[in-house]
This record gives structure tokens, sequence and C-alpha cells, in this order.
């Protein structure tokens, strides 16, 4: 049994019926079932879109009754560099399994610390945006623009958060050279996991960022 | 053994090389850069710079371009593209409905909205 896990590739170690390992597939079924839950916040984003009665508003000023003048809220520069990032570390993550697959530790490790500061990058932009926008006055209850943003936002941001989170343990094995290409599946998993983040901002980042 | 070597058969798919992986993170940065680029000249401070009026082309084109994006993303960094089929359909199922989520509820909330306004 033993000659024949070493003989199959991605650390496969059981025959399974249908010939695929149990725990790619069972990444791919929780992935499918984000598809879902992400489908849900952005659809709820996109029918109060332009609903909002009182501001801040994302993309028009805003004078309130008391007089009081708001700029639009959101900051495409900023927002844009995360979104640039987030892609590489797409790049970089691949790069780290290729480099795991290969049985190349400095690549492994090297990469991998480079996803996990673009994952790092990332939530700091998010957590600097959130903080911005409550002090430019808005929050989960100021209107349907802000409970909308933040659920949908915020839930993506949790999803970085655990992500950098599962690369930074798989970083520490690597170190520690416990991840050999044996083992490449534990971080393709997690890699899997990551790119799925990736591609829902790439439906988040226009919906919300830059169509008006 | 012959199970074993049956499961090998199946998961043996080999992953694009590095090149092929920054090949694709170039597109992916010069499609997000389109992105903001068409903001940029349709809303932003550029905006007006083309005698065209190119705002009525600006979400189907920002949306070909997302959806460009999601598909290289999926099928070379997520080996949708070589790996087994039913990763492929598992992932893909759930996507449909998910975008059937999505157009359903817009168009039932702007019917609703139409509805509403015409009392």
């Amino acid at each position: 049994m033993t000659a024949v896990a070493h003989d199959v590739p991605h650390g496969l170690e059981h025959a399974t019926s249908t010939g695929l390992d149990s725990r790619k597939l069972a990444i791919w079924t929780f992935i499918g079932s984000e598809c879902m839950f992400f489908a849900s916040l952005i659809s709820n984003y996109l029918v109060h879109k332009g609903r909002s009665l009182v501001g801040p508003f994302p993309h028009e000023p805003w004078t309130s009754p008391s007089g009081e003048h708001f700029k639009p809220i959101l900051e495409i520069p900023l927002v844009t560099l995360g979104t640039a990032l987030l892609l590489f570390s797409s790049l970089f993550v691949v790069l780290a399994l290729s480099g795991a697959q290969r049985g190349s530790r400095k690549a492994l490790v090297g990469w991998l610390a480079a996803t996990i500061a673009c994952g790092i990058f990332f939530v700091g932009m998010q957590v600097y945006e959130f903080t911005h926008f409550v002090r430019e006055g808005l929050k989960l209850s100021t209107n349907l623009f802000g409970a909308s943003f933040y659920t949908l936002t915020g839930f993506h941001g949790t999803h970085v958060t655990i992500g950098v989170i599962w690369l930074i343990t798989l970083w520490i094995l690597a170190l520690r050279g416990k991840i050999p290409p044996s083992k490449s599946l534990n971080l393709e998993m997690a890699a899997l996991y990551w790119h799925f983040v990736d591609v829902v901002w790439i439906i988040i980042f226009p919906v919300v960022y830059l169509i008006k | 053994m012959d199970a074993h070597a049956s499961t090998a058969d199946h998961t043996d798919h080999s992953h694009p090389t590095a090149g092929v992986y920054a090949k694709v993170g170039l597109i992916l940065f010069v499609l997000t850069a389109l992105e903001v680029g068409l903001y940029e000249i349709t809303y932003g401070e550029h905006a007006g710079a083309f005698s065209v009026d190119i705002r009525p082309f600006f979400v189907p084109m920002l949306l070909l371009l997302s959806a460009a994006k999601f598909a290289l993303v999926a099928m070379f960094y997520m080996h949708l593209k070589q790996d087994s089929k039913l990763f492929t359909g598992v992932f893909v199922f759930p996507l449909t409905i998910a975008a059937v989520i999505i157009f359903g509820l817009m168009i039932l909330m702007a019917y609703h909205m139409s509805y509403a306004r015409s009392g």
C-alpha cells in the first residue's frame, strides 16, 4: 500500500470510486457552495444599488439637509492596487505549488511568502478603507449602500483573512520541510481556495467600484 | 493494484509551466489595467476624451473583461483545463445557479420597482 501511495501523484493515498482524490473533490464542492453564497451577497448589493435615500454615496457627492458636504466615498486607485496585488498573489501561489511539486523548498517558501505578503496588504487595504469610510460618515446602518457594501466586501475580506492564516500555517510547515512533493496536495487545496477568493474579487471589483 | 493504477491515470494531468503562469499573470494585469482605463475614459478625470460616447458599452465591456479574467484564473491557475472534468462540473453547475440567482433577483427587483412606481 505504501509503495502504491508513492506511485500515485499529488499525495493520493486511497483508491476512490471516482479515481479522484476525495480531499480535492471536497474543496471543489466547498468552492461550488461558496459560489452560491457570494451570488446571494452580490445580488443583495445589486438590487439595492442606487436606492440609498441618504449619503454618503459611492460615486456621487452629497450634501446633507444640515448642509454637511460629502465627497464620493470610493477610492479607486487604492483598491486597484489591492486588486492587482491579489491577482499577482494568485500567480505567486501557483509558482509556490509548482515549487512544492518539483521538490524545490526554496521556491515553495519564497513564493508562498510573497503570496502571504500580498494577502496581508489586501486585508490591510480593506481595514484602512473601512475605517476611512466610517470616519467619512458611512456606517453599516447609514444607508442601503453602507449595509450591502460592508456585508459583501466584509465577507470577502474575512475569506481573504482565513486564506492568509491557512497559507501562513503551510508556510511554517514548508520552512520545517514538512511539505514534500508527495504532500503538495495540502498546498494545492489552499491554492484552490485562494484562487476562488481572487475570482470572487474579480467580480466584486467592477460591480462595486467601477460600475456606476 | 489495478484500481490504484486506474486512479493514477485519472489524476496524473501535468500542470502548466512557470512560463505559462507568468504569461497568464501578465494578461490578467493588462485586463485589470484595461478595466480601470475604461472607467477613467468613461467616468473619470479623462471622461469625454473621445468624441464617441462609450457609456452605453461600458458595463458590457467591463463584464466581458471580468469574465475573461475569471476564465483565465479558473482554467490555468485552478487547473480546470488539465484536471478531471468532474471538478469542472462541480464548479460550473453551482456557478450557473449563482448566475441565475443574480440575474433572476435583478429582473425581479426591477419589475417590482417599476410595478410600485406605476402605482
